[in-house]
């Protein structure tokens, strides 16, 4: 009897403490992650429990590739989903067309209303064929051309010779070979990636055209291919991958001059890939004229969620309040996607690792002019094409035009079920 | 326990409990049957399914097309499958042959003169094996850095090896630093990876099977004056035959599903003009890249029947003289 008793009294306790528990805390919302977003998500979470005590916020973080994966498994299955789900640019195109997230355009979320307040050219990536928003934009990729301005004053090279035209580019790559024995690229693959997506207008896509037809043989593709293989012909390419060894390597021992990429590369290149080379950089616009958007992430809500409104206000709070998006740019330098945080004096602050350049400013430039490309699904499929077609006219000597018609053939070939 | 009792409670035994020892049995080999049935044996039907049907995860299960076999019809026609197999049968082939060649005399050889060290090398040649193929292909990937690598280092060394203006060792070794990421040396890579890999694992085989060999039949090969060599091609390779097939068998289908060692010194992509890229790497790609499970599911399949073949014709190939 007296076991029965005190069996009796720890279930009261316990199931009190849980009353308890869930009195303090009413909700947990999950948000998943990835590397170095995860960081603009963890600063979040104590300024937003000053404001919302009753809301416990954890964050799932795996690396880039895993989490997307572990997404669309999530997705597929229903099981697991996250309340908010952090989506690299990479990947909108195919979730926004999933169906499984959240159309936000809709009520309760109406997020039409901050359609203005964001950079313009997010929105259109976000969107899926049939006009739904799957998701906000938190921070964006604005290419930048990334220089040496050391090796460039040894080689008698000025900023101007380098972004006037893309002939003058290579020319001055030529230049600097000869000076200082540094590459001008890493990649001449870099120059066909910053060409095809120059010059687009709103609404154009970079591989597809609005009826879904493969557009790389057209006069951009040709054009990219030619530069890429006049920098290769001139041997002012390091024919080094992104993100390999050789390209950090290339970076800390100033083997590469230049690199064309998104303007957060600045912040990798301070923090881990060439901290030893902080003053010798600058950064300037992409040659020619050229703008455009190099990544970006965006957080969006699954249909099947457990604490969808809850969720819509943290996100609410990591996109559209500025002092959470500055808190991210100054933290990751992870340029935001808020016009009014673009706005802040911290873009005016000088960027000790480029020298004291006010690059934010110029970035902020690129921002605005960057056009709202349209995404497609099956981009990242063309873009693995038209990669491995570049290696064959560059390395094998390959026929542009004929390689050009091959990477149309062989991507409608695997979008055949468009 | 007289039959007669058990008629008389008839109507008792129908609300009799079933006692812990007649249910227990159940419940102690449920959990293999549970695991088997949503780890195995589902996924196994719900591939054979997805074969047939269009899959985008992403879209939910809802998104399921039944398109018939158009998957198969694809896969079986499509030049990066076919690629992809090639480069498969390649590294098998490149990195198995070798494999066994080395390790069925290295056994031989630590078996007959290693009596103190035997264990010793034995483990040091076992260590790749046991070591995460993560962090090999990593280590790989930086020996075999372009401009920053210590093979490359050690090749061009020699290459430019001077005395008095002259280059021997040019004409054999490369004098500037080779792109082992260049198509034509990636497959020679992954290969030499994969045999260092398993080599310690075949000798290990090798040597367990030597150690069955009676001592009596090499006692009376030497008393009919049988040298070391005689005594290798007729006593032990006939013996060692079970074995044989067993680690052939290994490694075929070890080989034929190669995927991580490329994978991670490819960077996921199979590198230049997919020259490493395997047929199991295309499968992930499919799936996960592509997003379409169908065709991924499709090579699964087909990647199935290409193993059952080589397995049955290697049991044949084997078992014939037996």
């Amino acid at each position: 009897m007296r076991v029965m008793i005190q069996r009796r009294a720890i279930a009261v306790a316990v199931v009190a403490g849980l009353f308890g528990a869930s009195a303090s805390a009413a909700t947990t919302i999950t948000v998943a992650a990835f590397p170095a977003l995860d960081a603009a998500v963890k600063a979040a979470i104590p300024l937003y429990k000053k404001t919302h005590p009753d809301v416990e916020i954890k964050l799932v973080s795996l690396a880039y590739g895993d989490h997307h994966v572990a997404m669309t498994t999530s997705l597929a299955t229903g099981a697991n989903l996250p309340d908010v789900m952090a989506i690299e640019v990479g990947f909108i195109g195919k979730f926004s067309e999933s169906g499984g997230l959240e159309d936000l355009n809709k009520p309760p979320y109406n997020a039409g209303q901050y359609k203005d307040k964001f950079a313009r050219f997010t929105e259109p990536q976000a969107t899926s064929a049939s006009g739904g928003l799957a998701a906000i934009p938190t921070d964006i990729g604005p290419g930048t051309l990334l220089y040496r301005k050391d090796l460039m004053d040894k080689a008698g090279i000025t900023e101007a010779d380098l972004t006037k035209s893309w002939e003058s580019y290579i020319e001055s790559g030529k230049k600097l070979k000869a000076a200082t024995g540094a590459y001008l690229v890493a990649s001449a693959a870099d120059i066909k990636d910053i060409y095809i997506r120059s010059g687009l207008k709103d609404g154009e896509g970079i591989y597809f055209d609005k009826a879904g037809k493969s557009v790389v043989d057209s006069p951009r593709f040709v054009k990219a291919f030619e530069l890429a293989k006049a920098a290769h012909v001139a041997g002012v390419d390091g024919k080094i991958g992104a993100w390999t060894n050789e390209w950090s390597e290339g970076f800390k021992r100033g083997q590469i001059g230049t690199q064309m990429m998104g303007a957060w590369l600045a912040g990798h290149l301070s923090t881990w890939l060439a901290p030893n080379t902080k003053g010798a950089w600058r950064a300037a616009q992409l040659p020619n004229g050229a703008f455009a958007s190099w990544g970006g992430s965006f957080y969006a809500i699954p249909s099947k969620a457990a604490h969808k409104p809850e969720a819509w206000e943290f996100i609410k709070f990591l996109t559209l309040d500025k002092n959470m998006q500055i808190e991210a740019f100054r933290k990751l330098d992870a340029f935001p996607a808020l016009i009014e945080a673009q706005n802040d004096p911290f873009i005016d602050q000088p960027i000790d690792f480029l020298g004291g350049q006010k690059a934010r400013q110029l970035w902020k430039v690129a921002a605005e002019k960057i056009p709202a490309i349209d995404v497609d699904k099956y981009d990242s499929i063309a873009q693995e094409i038209v990669n491995a077609e570049l290696e064959k006219v560059l390395e094998q000597n390959k026929d542009i035009p004929k390689a050009l018609a091959d990477a149309k053939a062989l991507i409608e070939r695997r979008a055949r079920r468009r | 326990m007289s039959i007669t009792r058990s008629g008389a409670a008839a109507p008792a035994k129908s609300r009799r409990r079933l006692q812990p020892w007649e249910w227990a049995p159940y419940v102690f080999i449920s959990p293999f049957f549970i695991l088997f049935l949503c780890f195995g044996l589902f996924p196994l039907l719900f591939s054979v399914w997805l074969s047939f049907h269009t899959w985008d995860a992403a879209t939910g299960l809802g998104g399921m097309h039944w398109v018939g076999i158009e998957n198969y019809t694809f896969v079986l026609g499509d030049e990066w499958f076919q690629k992809s197999l090639y480069n498969t049968f390649w590294l098998a082939l490149a990195s198995g042959l070798p494999q066994h060649l080395v390790a069925i005399p290295l056994a031989f050889f630590a078996h007959t003169y290693l009596a103190k060290w035997r264990n010793t090398v034995v483990g040091i040649y076992f260590l790749p094996f046991i070591t995460s193929s993560v962090a090999i292909a990593l280590v790989f990937n930086s020996l075999f850095s372009r401009d920053f690598g210590v093979v490359n280092l050690a090749l061009t060394t020699i290459g430019n090896f001077d005395v008095a203006g002259v280059h021997p060792f040019a004409w054999l070794f490369p004098t500037t630093n080779i792109d082992w990421g260049q198509p034509q040396y990636t497959k020679s890579m992954i290969a030499f990876l994969v045999f260092w890999r398993y080599v310690g694992w075949n000798t290990v085989l090798y040597l367990s099977a030597l150690q069955t060999i009676p001592h009596d039949l090499y006692e009376a090969a030497t008393i009919d004056g049988a040298s070391r060599r005689q005594q290798f091609w007729y006593i032990t390779l006939p013996l060692l035959k079970p074995m044989m097939f067993f680690a052939v068998t290994l490694t075929i289908i070890g080989n034929l599903q190669l995927f991580e060692e490329p994978f991670i010194i490819t960077g996921g992509t199979g590198g230049l003009d997919q020259a490493g890229k395997t047929a199991a790497m295309h499968m992930y790609n499919t799936a996960f890249v592509d997003s379409d499970f169908g065709t991924a599911s499709a090579v699964a399949w087909i990647l199935f029947v290409l193993i059952a073949v080589l397995t049955t014709v290697n049991n044949k190939l084997f078992a014939h003289k037996d």
